[in-house]
């Protein structure tokens, strides 16, 4: 289970880049979006892929007993989702506006020239 | 007032004016208020904290009463401490210079409210003792800055922001698989438990390889050589008071996450580990430095130099000796300070002669002295010249490279600082000296300006009391080099006991756990 993950999360992630160098921003966007999901998938193979049953601990205990499944990463991958998919709204507005505003989303558009060689 | 309110003091003092000031956004004038009253309590906080510590040393608390490793650990230490007083004075000040610099329509749209979350960030960041946690209060920074860079809607802005805005969240994300690793090789993300438990891993290329995308993360965030293109991509593009808050503390925040994190947990290899950092902060020097060369605007000159400067601090890190870090530390303060001045200075020239353009500016020296001076306080300190602050930082971090016999780097960043002060009297010979024959307009300086001055004139200010008291802030710099060098004081005040907890019960074992289909 772990190969394949690991293969999926290494596809993920170079279809992430591909689209990352691309020169449309929106093809970047989702190259973020994939990206993110991959590394999701990565903090969930490394907290071990196991079956187990739910993570409840007695009151008595200070440590959950033998054969739960880990919630810590999925605590983490649900508040890594929840900022990405902030981060992913935010990207996709300003995206809009800027096609308002220069009438472009070609990265090539927003190249900065540089100063001016003619003092 | 206990320990456990003091250390959350900084983070609940701007999360509670965001919340006023976003409630009260008809109402700018209170809202001005608020943020000034509000940067002042954290300064005092932070003053408070750092007497704390002084006395009873290194503070932690556990949010939600959760003792550590369950609970989100707070920490406060001499570093942390130092970063949230010079911070919070950079807030005190942009309080002050965006009364007249930040336009009505910008102050609607909620300059205030973010100005405050991104405060809130920053001090979670410098408080955190746990990784994703740091992680989290690095987004909640990052939210609150795309906000604040493309806020006002210029074509310049939006282009300068989409290439903050992307390269930003690239950059959490190799963080969040950096995090991702390192919690599946350990079992914890305790920073504290972390440095006890990295030692006792045994894929030793693996801690490497999580170092390095640690290392790429928080190179970005810090703009480092060569991750540093987005900065002078999109400082230049926002209002003065924001850019100045941006130069003074953001990639400050990369650096000192760079520090905690190449200090307290990963220091198994620091032949690889620091040698890499120590050749990017050579290159970082020189390339910020040659590039600012040849920039003809104001802003982007200071931007450069940012890049530039970060190199000194990195080299600091990388010589990784208690002397190389207490010139990091030392030259991390005096360059929040100076920097976030001269972005101030460049505002206030752009509000009399209404260009950031080296060609255009002119003649400043004669129509505004006090402007003149107050600028060549902070550049000449920046350039390094005695007595001023960048002098001791910089002779600080000389001496230990020659103690550590890295005689190269040294002479990298003497030369550097030559470069240095070429860009600084370019400023002062195109903006400052009259450029032309024209009668340069010699009227009476604008409220607004004079409003500008008193923060331009605080932190100039600030800058001569760190040279001439460059004996009390070196200790304290020392201290939190001590601490640095020797985690085992920060260790005990989180975990409550310096022995490893590996071996106890309290740390979840990843493999021994799992009953399930788990192949070893």
């Amino acid at each position: 289970m772990e190969t394949l993950l690991a293969f999926v999360i290494g596809g993920l992630v170079a279809v992430s880049i591909y689209l990352l160098m691309r020169r449309d921003l929106v093809r970047k966007v989702i190259g973020v979006v994939i990206l993110s999901n991959a590394i999701n998938l990565l903090i969930f193979t490394v907290g071990r892929v196991t079956q187990g049953a739910s993570p409840l601990i007695p009151s008595a205990d200070k440590v959950p007993p033998e054969g739960i499944a880990n919630p810590l990463s999925q605590a983490l991958i649900l508040t890594a989702i929840v900022i990405g998919f902030g981060m992913l709204s935010f990207a996709l507005v300003l995206l809009y506006r800027t096609q308002q505003s220069t009438g472009t989303v070609d990265a090539e558009a927003f190249v900065d020239e540089g100063p001016d060689p003619s003092t | 007032m206990d320990s456990h309110t003091l250390l959350l003091l900084p983070l609940l003092i701007p999360f509670v004016v965001a919340v006023a000031t976003l409630a009260l956004r008809t109402r700018p004038g209170l809202q001005k208020a608020l943020n000034l009253i509000g940067m002042t309590g954290i300064l005092a906080a932070s003053i408070a904290l750092l007497v704390r510590i002084g006395n009873e040393g290194i503070q932690a608390t556990g949010l939600g009463g959760w003792p550590a490793p369950f609970g989100i650990m707070m920490v406060a230490d001499h570093l942390s401490v130092i970063m949230l007083i010079v911070s919070a004075l950079i807030g005190v000040a942009v309080a002050i210079y965006a009364i007249p610099n930040v336009d009505a329509q910008r102050v609607g749209f909620g300059f205030y409210p973010f100005m405050n979350l991104l405060m809130v960030g920053i001090n979670g960041a410098f408080l955190t003792g746990d990784l994703f946690n740091l992680y989290v209060w690095f987004e909640v920074m990052l939210i609150s800055s795309f906000v604040l860079i493309v806020l006002g809607n210029t074509e310049e802005q939006l282009a300068g922001g989409i290439k903050y805005v992307v390269i930003n969240l690239v950059s959490s994300l190799f963080f969040l698989a950096g995090v991702g690793m390192i919690y599946g090789l350990t079992g914890t993300l305790n920073m504290a438990e972390l440095a006890m438990a990295l030692p006792q891993v045994e894929q030793e290329g693996l801690v490497t390889v999580v170092a390095m995308l640690f290392l790429v993360s928080f190179g970005i965030k810090a703009a480092l050589f060569p991750l540093f293109f987005w900065l002078p991509a999109s400082y230049h593009t926002p209002p003065a008071a924001v850019s100045a808050f941006f130069a003074g503390l953001l990639t400050k925040v990369g650096v000192y996450a760079l520090i905690r994190v190449f200090t307290l947990l990963f220091t198994q290899d620091v032949g690889f580990t620091h040698g890499l950092l120590l050749w990017a902060a050579g290159l970082t020097m020189v390339s910020g430095v040659l590039a600012a060369a040849i920039q003809t605007d104001f802003r982007k000159i200071l931007s450069f130099h940012i890049i530039s400067q970060i190199g000194y601090m990195i080299m600091g890190l990388a010589l990784f000796t208690p002397l190389a870090l207490i010139g990091a530390v030392f030259y991390i303060v005096h360059h929040i300070i100076v920097k976030a001045n001269l972005f101030l200075v460049s505002g206030a020239a752009n509000q009399l002669q209404g260009t950031f353009s080296l060609k255009k500016l002119k003649g400043l020296y004669a129509a505004h002295p006090l402007m003149a001076v107050l600028f060549v306080i902070p550049a000449f300190s920046l350039a390094g010249f005695p007595p001023l602050s960048g002098f001791w930082a910089k002779l600080i971090l000389a001496k230990a490279g020659i103690e550590a016999g890295a005689y190269w780097i040294v002479a990298v960043a003497m030369a550097v600082g030559l470069f240095t002060m070429y860009s600084m009297s370019k400023v002062w010979v195109n903006a400052f000296l009259p450029g032309t024959d024209e009668d340069v307009d010699a009227g009476r300086t604008p409220t607004a300006v004079r409003v500008m001055y008193l923060p331009i004139g605080a932190l100039a200010a600030a800058t001569i009391f760190i040279s001439v008291f460059a004996g009390p802030v070196y200790e304290m710099a020392e201290q939190s080099a001590d601490e640095l060098m020797n985690s085992s004081a920060y260790i005990e005040a989180v975990t409550g006991h310096e022995e490893s907890v590996a071996d106890s019960a309290t740390r979840v074992d990843l493999d021994g756990r799992a009953g399930g289909v788990h192949a070893q």
